[in-house]
């Protein structure tokens, strides 16, 4: 196992890292501070991928001389889509589910099915690539074997970018304060004139959005198919209540040890036996520290 | 046999660096009547709280009867003999005043043994008695949801007796009770520490003085003074720390 | 409505399936039961209510009795498929609805009778010398045709207890029961509870549908294990065989209802609903909720398995696309269209959606996950008790009207 070897495994490990950690904040954010669980997490990260795939079409056919940057606009339709879609589906079905959250796990199930079905109408059932950005081929040769792709560093950075961002807008902006004040203590915040319902719908969407990201910038990665959200939802399901349900930060180391975990794994063992083990792995873990491996003490 | 039944030793328990309880020790004989009083967040509801395996404390040992309550499970220290009423009734609303009482059953708690269960005639007659007993008799049709207040805290000490512990732990157990309900209440208890250790939390002085042998008072967290009714009303400590009644 | 024996309460004696909806409408556990459980039995069949009630479930044994003797074999298949699929349901109505944990993996339980069944029979039909199949005489081998295909030289060793009856047969009732306490005993004592249960056993599902789909070579893969010949000898094609196999599956899911039922009416069933809605009350109780919450998982591990195996039977295929995620979350919507508090309704779910899922397949495929999702939907935010907690509000709703009447 030499050196490189072990560095292109990391770097695949941050693959999916990315990916991991966009759908994981996304859904910690709704998991976490609202406590609804959205099985339809996956469809929305689909969701943002088709509307990736949808604006390069557009511009392949309308705005041709574009196309150099149809990408970073796609990630701002992909968010701004699931951003909206996700707004609709916390007023028209989520809020009436709050305190049910096994119930609200299935209904959102049938929604993702729905969704599922929808794309395989619109866009086809076989899977859709995006054109990659000229700016973006190519890669970064930093030694003889370890080469590294520019989309996907690309996408690490975004990565880094769009976390930092909710990190700043959650515990450093208004917005974020009157989110946490209305998790933690719905009442009083009410009280101090918060619309906590409007705060409900725009902390629901923004994960959503958040999911739409994840979706955008798994175009760099794979192609799209109709089940795609269905294959990671399970595993970010995991990442989430791994990395503690309470904790961003958690969740966002989570998501780096799960992905790490994985493609060091696949070292070993062929890619699904790498990931059954890997869910084994966290099952494990789960039972010894059933708070997540990065929470608190909680009163017993 | 007087020994002491439960002894509490040197126990502490903090909440995220907040000492609820700091180092506490007491001990309870049988046939005693404890009441422990002091003011809010004194600490005596964390106290049974560990007792009966709520909370588990980050120091100390407590014992009962020859076992080390310290680290088991609730329902292990339930098995044991220790019974535990909490402050806000807490019964099973759905089911019927005799259901409650059967449920509280002391035999057939496993699993298969409860798929098995019969409402024997012995099974019948102990409801009937310990109903009796809190006052109930006439109301073992009726749902617990539907019952008064007072009658939900009698419902659940019928329970505990039903458990037939040896020591009862009893947290605020005329809260919201009419006078006449409170005395009767003085009564039961009373005549239910025969035989057994009891453990009340209260703020009734009244009611207090009704049913103490002898009295704990609490203050953050640490035990502040303990004797009679008569020298704790005259301690001077007491009466600075303690402005109620 | 008086009774005589002043314990039974209202009339909800002896406890066929509808009257622990109707108890559940408005309430949320248990109707006023005798703890004598066969005197209830005697009640519910005689008195009354009971006959009005017990005379919806005779009705529909009935029909399945008769159904043999109306229906051509592939339509019978069919029926034989969805009673198979009953099980998985029956066991998620105790599960779920009287215990309140929301298993989303019961396939792997499924999976695990399945195609422990499966390999029984695949051993049979190529080890058999009258019945070897064609493809491993023409091998020269006697392995199963995928492993030949796959180039596994010898038989496994976890294949080889599957070339005896008895030890395949206690392989499907004994390992899912015992995986099943086994993984959650622990997480239920560390108090691992609601959500984060449903997410686990839904990694497990997703874990073990990845690891059959993976292992082609040990287990045929996508595809699944097929072609069996025969059963102990019998062979499996013939109308008769079929025929009783059919009957030994309503049988056996009579039996697992009418246990279902047993449990329900006992003290059992009064713990598993306090555990349900009040699980801290119930430690200082006596009673240890780990224990009953991983007996009755186990107690649901059972059926889904048995339900697996009778499906190999009589369907003639194990595949890995009645184990992974997507089948485990059907069988909780079939418990969920029938109504969670009932058993009974928890087979009659089972079979309507199922039944909706062929008819999709035949005439409007594409239309089929948008029927099931909004099915989902509408019946957790408009149905949560199911149909049958609908139909028990019905009746309730006409017997005020004849009382004002």
């Amino acid at each position: 196992m030499t050196f490189d070897t072990i560095a292109m495994q990391v770097f695949n490990g941050l693959s999916l890292f990315t990916v991991l950690v966009l759908m994981a904040l996304g859904l910690a954010i709704v998991f976490g501070l609202m406590g609804v669980i959205n099985m339809a997490h996956g469809e929305l990260m689909a969701m943002g991928a088709y509307a990736t795939y949808a604006t390069a079409a557009l511009f392949e056919r309308f705005f041709p001389s574009l196309m150099g940057i149809y990408f970073l606009v796609g990630i701002v339709v992909a968010f701004v889509v699931t951003f909206v879609f996700g707004y609709a589906l916390e007023r028209g079905l989520i809020r009436f589910l709050y305190k049910r959250p096994l119930d609200t796990m299935l209904a959102t199930w049938g929604l993702g099915l729905i969704l599922q079905q929808l794309f395989r109408s619109v866009f086809g059932p076989r899977e859709v690539g995006v054109p990659t950005e000229r700016w973006l081929e190519g890669a970064w040769h930093i030694t003889g074997s370890i080469s590294l792709p520019l989309g996907r560093i690309f996408i690490i950075g975004l990565t880094i970018v769009v976390s930092a961002t909710v990190y700043l807008l959650l515990f450093r902006s208004r917005w974020g304060l009157r989110i946490r004040a209305v998790t933690q203590n719905r009442d009083m915040s009410g009280a101090a004139g918060i619309n906590t319902a409007r705060v409900d719908a725009v902390t629901f969407a923004f994960g959503c959005g958040l999911a739409g990201i994840a979706g955008s910038s798994f175009t760099m990665l794979a192609s799209t198919g109709p089940t795609t959200g269905q294959q990671y939802v399970v595993d970010t399901f995991i990442v989430v209540v791994f990395g503690g349900v309470d904790s961003l930060l958690g969740t966002f180391l989570s998501a780096f040890l799960i992905s790490q975990q994985q493609s060091g794994l696949e070292l070993f063992l062929t890619g699904s036996m790498a990931k059954a083990a890997m869910l084994l792995m966290v099952i494990v873990v789960l039972y010894f520290r059933p708070n997540g491996l990065f929470a608190m003490r909680v009163r017993r | 046999m007087n020994g002491a039944l439960l002894e509490v030793e040197d126990v502490t328990v903090s909440f995220d660096g907040f000492r609820a309880v700091d180092n506490l020790s007491l001990s309870v004989a049988r046939n005693e009547l404890r009441v422990v009083i002091g003011p809010n967040g004194a600490g005596k509801t964390t106290l049974l709280d560990m007792i009966c395996g709520k909370t588990r404390p980050s120091h100390g040992r407590i014992r009962f009867g020859g076992h080390d309550l310290t680290s088991k499970a609730e329902h292990e220290i339930t098995r044991l003999g220790v019974g535990r009423k909490f402050q806000t009734p807490s019964t099973y609303e759905d089911l019927t005043v005799l259901e409650n009482l059967e449920i509280s059953y002391p035999q057939h708690r496993g699993v298969i043994g409860s798929f098995f269960f019969q409402r024997t005639a012995e099974v019948q007659r102990r409801i009937e008695e310990v109903a009796a007993e809190v006052h109930l008799e006439h109301e073992l049709h009726t749902n617990a949801g539907r019952l008064s207040h007072g009658e939900k805290q009698w419902l659940e000490i019928g329970m505990l007796l039903m458990q037939d512990p040896q020591l009862l732990l009893l947290d605020e157990p005329v809260a919201g009770m009419s006078p006449h309900e409170r005395q009767q209440t003085a009564l039961l208890l009373s005549a239910i520490a025969r035989g057994r250790a009891m453990v009340v939390i209260e703020h009734d002085m009244h009611f207090v003085e009704a049913i103490a042998h002898k009295v704990t008072v609490l203050h953050q967290g640490k035990l502040l003074c303990e004797g009679s009714m008569q020298e704790i009303q005259g301690d001077q400590r007491v009466i600075d720390v303690y402005l109620g009644d | 409505m008086k009774a005589p024996d002043a314990d039974a309460g209202a009339g909800t004696t002896g406890a066929p399936p509808w009257p622990a909806a109707a108890a559940a409408v408005g309430e949320i556990a248990s109707p006023a039961q005798p703890a004598r459980w066969l005197d209830g039995l005697r009640d519910g069949l005689l008195g009354a209510r009971g006959v009005q009630h017990w005379g919806g479930a005779i009705a529909l044994v009935a029909v399945g009795l008769l159904l043999p003797f109306l229906l051509g074999s592939f339509r019978l298949e069919l029926v034989a498929k969805y009673l198979c699929l009953a099980f998985p349901a029956v066991g998620i109505v105790l599960l779920w609805g009287q215990t309140g944990i929301l298993s989303l993996g019961q396939g792997l339980f499924f999976g695990m009778g399945g195609y422990f069944m499966a390999m029984f029979l695949k051993l049979e039909a190529t080890t058999h010398s009258d019945s070897s199949q064609a493809l491993s005489q023409f091998y020269g081998s006697t392995l199963p045709d995928f492993m030949v295909w796959n180039s596994v030289e010898t038989l496994p060793w976890f294949w080889k207890p599957f070339q005896s009856l008895p030890l395949s047969l206690a392989a499907i009732l004994i390992v899912p029961p015992l995986t099943a306490m086994a993984t959650s005993y622990f997480p239920f004592r560390r108090r691992v509870g609601g959500v984060y249960f449903s997410i686990v056993t839904l990694a497990l599902a997703s874990v073990a549908s990845i690891v059959i789909i993976g292992q082609q070579g040990y287990t045929g893969g996508v595809n699944g294990i097929t072609d069996f010949k025969s059963f102990a000898g019998m062979d499996l094609e013939s109308p008769r065989v079929s025929w009783g196999l059919y009957y030994v599956t309503v049988a056996l899911l009579v039996g697992v209802v009418l246990f279902g039922r047993a449990v329900m009416n006992s003290r059992l069933g009064k713990i598993l609903r306090a555990v349900r809605d009040r699980e801290d009350r119930v430690r200082f109780s006596g009673y240890d909720p780990a224990m009953f919450k991983a007996a009755i998982f186990a107690v649901a591990a059972l059926f889904s398995a048995i339900g697996g195996a009778l499906f190999s039977l009589q369907v003639g295929l194990a595949s890995p696309s009645l184990v992974g995620i997507v089948p485990s979350v059907e069988m909780v919507i079939c418990a969920a269209v029938g109504g969670r508090l009932s058993l009974v309704g928890g087979v009659v779910g089972t079979v309507l959606v199922y039944a909706a899922k062929t008819f999709f397949s035949e005439h409007f495929a594409q239309y089929w996950l948008y029927f099931i999702g909004a099915l989902f939907i509408l019946v957790v935010v408009f149905l949560p008790r199911g149909l049958a907690g609908a139909l028990e509000q019905l009746r309730g709703a006409r017997a005020r009207r004849a009382e004002r009447a």
